[in-house]
């Protein structure tokens, strides 16, 4: 095995361990916290960002960054919400489909500016993540879609199904599998990572780089589109001045954690899937353990940091030479 | 391999422009299956122009290309590659995340887009393209692991697994220690006895001479000579590449040498270099020759402040002088120009004019602020004086050809004013036309009486410029020559490890 595919490795492995010692103390201060009704609760709170993660993950490894999906999904939810609300008949399974297929409409549009006019995807969605917040407040009139409009059947989705896990975990972790199928096994998805680890040899090798920024941008508008729906299983509400707000950081955050680099061209589905695993718990831990959520930002913002700073040091060897003492 | 009869490649009159300035000329060419062709010329005399053209890199303004005696149309390096013809660029062009075996097959695949990645086939056929090669390389290995030279070899692994028939190699030496280069070679020539035909592109005459049939000489646009290497000397290539013999830049002025400038004594870094002293005098061209990995450039950079020396002491004209860091070098008048200018020079992506002025950003300050007047000006001074050729001083640095680029550097350095100038391999990868204009530079600057460090491993180089020659060995100095008594031999003699002969 060569040094990067076992630095990859650590890395999975290493997520594997501050799983570990998460759970170990935190239960150690707060026996509570080691039962199943936790697991419950820590299952609950990653679909979102997972299936997020799934897409952004993709964009990343492009040499990209996508921080409209958290406007992406409040529009997939706003829009679906609404036509649950307007047409009770529609069915539920074409309520997905829409709200994935607006949601990649969304991420296409990104996709489109980025790679028509080669400009940094940081500032076009930056951009868009204001445009498409606003179109939600436009669509909506300001409204939310209350829970007496949101389907029974789709909230049922976030509580059960006959396997006992909820639908919505289901689907998330289904999501991640194809994710990996994806991106292990289809020249598509390897092409995403050539593109992202050398644009200019991937030109020359004849890959079509502004297709992967097209597919990895409607890819990551899909699944903010989809996380949309889940939302709206979840709280049983959408509304144009929350839902989604903030959520790009999150998943974000996840994505880094989990080892993609942000320069492209490195990250695995299984480190991203730990990645989330690891954000979800702390999240729910912190309740557990008393902190309050003021804090929760900034514990966030702050294990980013730390992700970011082991990662840099790793690939620079200096994590090596600060705990070995040893020269390059 | 069917040969068909004729050469295998004819070029008819293929010329190229960009924004409107021609830079090739309609050049006639032929190539031959089973033949080795050495492309030669200045940079910017259009050779990496034609050779991309041939790769569908770049596509001709007018002209014909004909492949086996068919005109074709090569759009695109996918469309060259299909039609057998490969370009291996100086720099690997890889994914260094990637894995060999991936590197060698990602892009241009049969498998359709949403097709499955045939991991198990794709490892084999690896393995098996890199044995054919005689390389021992991990196909699962990460491209970014591997050295420089078997990143190459990867590149030439690609190459024949879309069963070229051209194949061309772009300066593939630059970057190679001369073992590596043998290894090169050695495949080279088995792929020509193959039948395949090889387009060479190198600024190294004793490798054209080792390993080439034909020589094409190339300038500012025009293909002046196509002649079997063995009909020309070195001295015709030059002036057929310059335009005029090479007897008019080679020659040094002695210049008078005053006092000491910069002396050294018992300098020594664990692992690097062990107890190295000398002195340099003003208006003196101190050569420095040895191997790569001598310890060389760590001496350099160790009087320079970069990494500094544990033991020893520096004289700067004649005082005892602490260096801990580059300022402090900066400061005593010393100017480091180092090897790697990709890595240690250059702002690849700012203005040539920025890139000469930053090292010196009293001399364009106006109050605390930049005057983009006296910036504007100093540059045009800088780029007169040192003949920069280029499009415009506000063009990025990275544009412009190595050399350029190179003068660009020193350019930096000399507006600093420098009593002591350290030059860590100038002139490597330029040609030898730029080559020629640092020499007189390098001379005048000596005659100013400014003294140099030339580290340099062309010993030509060393035995034009230099006024002494200090021969340094796995991180000790094992010789000095005067200009007189030294020569190749004798410098190799020194140079060479003594454990090893």
């Amino acid at each position: 095995m060569t040094a990067l595919s076992r630095l990859a490795r650590a890395r999975e492995a290493g997520l594997v361990v501050m799983l570990v010692i998460l759970f170990v103390v935190v239960g150690a201060i707060q026996p509570r916290f080691l039962t199943v009704g936790t697991l419950d609760i820590i299952l609950l709170a990653i679909p979102l960002i997972l299936v997020a993660a799934m897409g952004q993950m993709m964009v990343i490894v492009a040499r990209h960054v996508d921080l409209s999906i958290g406007s992406i999904l409040g529009f997939a939810s706003i829009a679906v919400g609404m036509m649950f609300r307007d047409v009770p008949e529609l069915p539920l399974w074409l309520g997905f489909v829409l709200g994935i297929a607006i949601g990649a409409a969304l991420g296409f549009v990104n996709g489109l500016i980025v790679a028509l006019f080669g400009l940094p995807a940081i500032i076009v969605t930056l951009g868009t993540l204001s445009l498409y917040r606003g179109l939600i407040f436009i669509l909506s009139g300001g409204r939310q879609v209350d829970p007496n409009h949101i389907p029974e059947a789709l909230i049922r989705m976030a509580q059960t199904s006959p396997f006992g896990i909820p639908w919505i975990v289901i689907i998330a972790f289904a999501t991640a599998l194809l994710a990996y199928v994806f991106l292990r096994h289809m020249r598509l998805g390897r092409e995403i990572y050539a593109a992202g680890s050398n644009p200019d040899a991937a030109r020359l090798r004849g890959i079509r780089v502004n297709r992967v920024t097209l597919v990895v941008f409607s890819i990551s508008g899909a699944m903010a589109g989809l996380a949309g729906l889940m939302y709206a299983a979840r709280f049983g509400y959408v509304n144009p001045g929350i839902t989604g707000v903030g959520f790009e950081l999150t998943v974000i955050a996840a994505v880094v954690i989990g080892g993609v680099s942000i320069n492209g061209g490195i990250g695995s589905v299984p480190g991203v899937v730990l990645g989330v695993l690891l954000l979800g718990s702390v999240s729910v831990a912190l309740p557990i353990l008393g902190i309050s959520g003021f804090w929760q930002d900034a514990i966030y913002g702050a294990i980013i940091v730390i992700a970011l700073i082991v990662d840099g040091s790793v690939r620079a060897g200096g994590l090596v030479r600060l705990v070995t003492g040893r020269g390059e | 391999m069917s040969v068909s009869p004729g050469p295998l490649v004819e070029t008819r009159g293929i010329a190229k422009s960009f924004s409107g300035v021609e830079v090739l000329h309609g050049i006639d060419l032929d190539l031959n299956a089973g033949e080795i062709h050495a492309l030669l010329g200045e940079n910017g005399a259009g050779k990496s122009t034609f050779a991309k053209i041939l790769a569908g890199v770049h596509r001709p303004t007018r002209g014909e290309i004909r492949l086996a005696g068919e005109a074709v149309a090569i759009g695109s390096p996918l469309e060259a590659q299909r039609l057998g013809v490969t370009l291996i660029h100086q720099e690997p062009l890889s994914f260094p995340h990637l894995t060999v075996a991936e590197n060698l097959f990602v892009g241009g695949e049969e498998t359709k887009v949403l097709g499955r990645v045939p991991w198990r086939r794709m490892a084999e056929e690896a393995a098996r393209l890199i044995d054919a090669l005689g390389v021992s390389i991990d196909p699962q290995a990460v491209m970014s692991g591997l050295s420089i030279a078997d990143q190459q070899m990867v590149e030439i692994a690609r190459a024949l697994a879309a069963d070229t028939r051209l194949i061309i190699m772009d300066e593939p030496t630059a970057p190679l220690t001369p073992r590596e280069v043998a290894t090169l070679f050695d495949i080279v020539r088995r792929l020509k006895s193959e039948g395949r035909a090889i387009v060479f592109i190198s600024h190294r005459l004793e490798e054209v001479r080792a390993l080439c049939d034909q020589v094409t000489v190339f300038r500012d646009g025009d293909l002046v000579q196509t002649a079997p290497v063995s009909d020309l000397t070195d001295d015709d290539i030059i002036r057929l590449m310059i335009g005029r013999p090479l007897q008019d830049y080679l020659h040094k002025e002695a210049a008078p040498t005053g006092n000491e400038a910069l002396a050294v004594k018992g300098l020594t870094r664990a692992g690097a270099f062990t107890d190295i002293s000398f002195s340099l005098r003003k208006g003196e061209v101190l050569g420095v020759a040895g191997l790569v990995g001598a310890g060389r450039t760590d001496v350099a950079r160790a009087i320079f402040g970069i990494a500094p020396a544990e033991e020893g002491e520096i004289r700067i004209d004649g005082s005892p002088t602490t260096i801990g860091e580059p300022d402090d070098a900066i400061e005593h008048g010393i100017a480091y120009v180092p090897e790697d200018r990709a890595i240690a020079g250059i702002f690849k992506t700012l203005p040539v004019d920025q890139n000469i002025t930053a090292a010196a950003p009293e001399t364009i300050a106006r109050g605390p602020f930049v005057s983009p007047r006296r910036e504007r000006e100093t540059a045009a001074d800088a780029i007169d004086r040192l003949s920069i050729r280029l499009a415009s001083a506000r063009q990025p640095i990275g544009e412009l050809s190595g050399g350029n680029q190179q003068k660009a550097i020193l350019a930096r350095w000399l507006l600093t004013d420098p009593q002591i100038l350290i030059l860590d391999e100038p002139t490597r990868g330029i040609d030898v036309g730029v080559k020629a204009e640092f020499y007189d530079r390098i001379n005048q600057l000596a005659g100013e009486g400014r003294a140099v460090l030339l580290i340099s491993s062309d010993l030509p180089e060393l035995l034009t410029l230099a006024d002494r020659i200090l021969v340094m060995s796995e991180g000790r100095l094992t010789a000095e020559f005067s200009r007189e008594e030294a020569d190749q031999e004798k410098i190799m003699q020194a140079a060479v490890p003594r454990t090893a002969a």
